[in-house]
């Protein structure tokens, strides 16, 4: 049996003018950890309001370890873990009194289940007794999740938990979920850092409420069909301007502080080619490279694909 | 049922937490009790007058003495001509422009009648109209009292006519002071504000805080959530009710006359009532700004058509239709019945089935729609 299974969902909102989610179709496996991946507005977030019963598909089905989102939607909030991506939790309560609210209303305690929360709660002992609003972001994500994790969920839904998070709390987040997914507990994920889909098993690229790909990231990078380039020079505005204008050029944009283009047509000497046409047009201090494409490469593409 | 507990106890953890809720509950009554009685007061008192006497006689002089003497009129000036006394009204020093006529006295005594005329500045329809009929009154008094003598005795004729002299009794309330009838109002207004305001606000702030998200994938029934939020502001709309009737009776040593049970028996209802109709207003706003201006705009038209400051048998018909379709209505008229005549069950039962009947449908009605919109 699947974790989750998505089938054909749609949503629309404002009468139907507005399309969220079109027709996705995914499968999650027990155990896995699974990224959707895709800026804002792809409609990840309704996508989870789906699975997590709280908003209604106009079209399609979906099932939680199977059961129906619709008709057993009681069975499934005593099984599922949701964090949303806006904190949540209530500001004027302690931490403690917020943890230990959340494992009542579920019917059990927090020592019933410490276990699986110990490692992310021994970091909020010292704060045990502040008042939720009180906390730096890091810490109420953390807070965030252990009320998620307190009734031991089979599922857990994360949606954006990343997302205004500094760069060490990110890595140390991630290395949660790793930890929580080695104790059994299917985790789906959502975030807009392409970056981070590498640190999913398998992942789905959305836009504008179409799946994309679904894969996992190895799998997706090396499913990348041409080869890409990238290149830097002093003016590098003016280069990615050049370079647009290059009729050899399929595609180029800014990627940090190189361009990455891809040929229209594959050349043995396409890096002399480009180097060339760089010189020709005025510019210095020029490196052009093969490198290998990432996850976020393969977005822009098959971005690019979908708007074509 | 034990998480029905567990919420209540978040919510109470909640409410004490918050150090101005909690002065408000002791505060409100105790304020309100205080000041809106003696603020809230119809009596019309020092009423400006500006005299423009073109008699100068004796007896104008005796009137006027006896004007001042009541204590509601205070002569603040006199002039010899009208329009300088409209000079007085326009400066806002004067409400009355009363004119004596030439030959007053002489006339009077000659004729057994004269006139004399009364300017009123009726911007205030209620100090114009009361303040006119005093002034009539004792100008009257003074004419039937001082001068009968004179004037009968040139006028025989008009000792024959047959008087009728009304006198009354003022129950319940005998010396018609204003404090009896607001104090009963004010626990109305306590009880409202309680109940309509405060539990559409917390409900709503739940939505705006995005908890009731996390609320939503627990495992929880919406019975209880809804209870879980009602039963506190039930509770504590009756210790502000209580705390209400020990300043009452501590301030204005004002007890009810009528059985404590049966008061509190209809301020449990009308609780139940309004909490319901908060619950409405939280079902159809999505922030705390638009409940406190939806709540604000109908507890408005339910004070001010309530009864509490004006009587609704002197409103329109129209008036009087929407009135009875508040429950804020009913439950005023109740409250003073109980508490200044004493009514009992039998005396309010059909005010009772109507508290009921507001409490059923505006919580049924708030329910249905909560199911609709979550």
């Amino acid at each position: 049996m699947e974790a989750v299974v998505l089938d054909g969902i749609t949503k629309t909102y404002a009468g139907g003018k507005v399309l969220a989610v079109d027709n996705v179709s995914l499968t999650v496996k027990p155990g896995e950890l699974f990224g959707l991946i895709g800026p804002d507005g792809a409609g990840k977030t309704s996508i989870f309001r789906v699975l997590t019963t709280l908003l209604q598909a106009d079209k399609g089905s979906a099932t939680v370890q199977g059961l129906d989102v619709v008709k057993d939607y009681q069975r499934i909030r005593q099984i599922l873990g949701y964090m949303p991506g806006k904190f949540s939790l209530y500001q004027d309560l302690t931490v403690e009194e917020n943890l230990h609210f959340f494992a009542t209303l579920f019917g059990t305690t927090i020592e019933a289940n410490y276990g699986i929360i110990r490692e992310i709660y021994e970091q909020l002992k010292p704060f045990k007794d502040r008042r939720a609003g009180k906390l730096s972001g890091g810490m109420k994500q953390k807070l965030a999740l252990c009320c998620a994790l307190i009734h031991k969920p089979e599922v857990l839904f994360l949606d954006e938990p990343t997302t205004g998070v500094d760069v060490v709390s990110r890595r140390e987040f991630w290395d949660m979920l790793a930890r929580l997914k080695s104790m059994g507990i299917t985790i789906l994920v959502s975030t807009p850092y392409m970056d981070e889909a590498s640190l999913c098993e398998r992942i789905a690229l959305i836009q504008a409420g179409r799946i994309m790909q679904i894969d996992a990231p190895e799998q997706i990078v090396r499913s990348y069909p041409v080869r890409l380039y990238a290149a830097k020079a002093d003016d590098i505005y003016g280069l990615l301007k050049d370079m647009r204008e290059n009729p050899a050029v399929e595609s180029c944009y800014a990627f940090g502080e190189y361009l990455h283009l891809t040929m229209k047509s594959e050349t043995a000497d396409a890096i002399m080619a480009l180097e060339g046409f760089a010189r020709e047009r005025g510019h210095t201090g020029i490196t052009v490279k093969e490198i290998a494409p990432g996850i976020e490469d393969t977005f822009i593409r098959l971005m690019n694909q979908k708007t074509q | 049922m034990k998480k029905l507990g567990f919420l209540l106890q978040k919510e109470f953890r909640q409410i004490l937490r918050d150090r101005i809720i909690l002065a408000m509950i002791f505060a409100m009554p105790t304020i309100q009790l205080i000041i809106l009685p003696l603020a809230a007061n119809f009596e019309v008192k020092d009423i400006k007058v500006v005299v423009v006497d073109h008699d100068h006689s004796t007896l104008t002089q005796r009137m006027l003495g006896k004007l001042g003497a009541g204590g509601y009129f205070r002569i603040t000036g006199a002039v010899s001509s009208y329009a300088e006394a409209l000079r007085y009204v326009e400066r806002n020093e004067a409400d009355v422009v009363m004119e004596i006529p030439a030959d007053f006295e002489r006339n009077l005594v000659r004729e057994g009648r004269q006139q004399v005329s009364l300017s009123i500045d009726a911007i205030n329809g209620a100090r114009a109209s009361i303040g006119g009929a005093y002034l009539n009154y004792i100008i009257t008094e003074f004419s039937q009292g001082t001068d009968l003598d004179v004037a009968r005795a040139a006028h025989p004729a008009a000792a024959g006519t047959p008087v009728i002299n009304v006198t009354y009794n003022t129950w319940y309330n005998p010396r018609e002071q204003y404090k009896y009838y607001m104090v009963p109002g004010i626990f109305v207004l306590l009880l409202t504000l309680i109940g309509g305001f405060m539990s559409a606000l917390n409900i709503v702030k739940e939505k705006e805080i995005g908890t009731i998200e996390q609320i939503n994938v627990t495992p929880i029934r919406k019975w209880e959530f809804i209870s879980g939020k009602l039963i506190p502001f039930w509770i504590m709309g009756l210790i502000i009710f209580t705390i209400g009737l020990l300043v009452a009776y501590v301030v204005y040593g004002i007890v009810s006359v009528g059985p404590l049970w049966l008061l509190y028996l209809f301020a449990a209802v009308y609780l139940v009532a309004l909490l319901g109709f908060g619950l409405l207003i939280s079902t159809y706003s999505a922030s705390q700004v638009q409940a406190m201006f939806l709540a604000f705009f109908f507890m408005m038209i339910f004070m001010l058509m309530s009864g509490l400051f004006t009587a609704t048998e002197s409103m329109p018909a129209w008036a009087r239709t929407i009135s009875a379709l508040t429950p804020v209505t009913h439950f005023v008229k109740v409250i003073r019945m109980v508490m200044l005549k004493g009514s009992g069950f039998a005396d309010v039962r059909w005010e009772f089935c109507y508290e009921i009947a507001f409490a059923v449908v505006l919580n049924a009605w708030a329910v249905f729609n909560y199911r609709k919109t979550s």
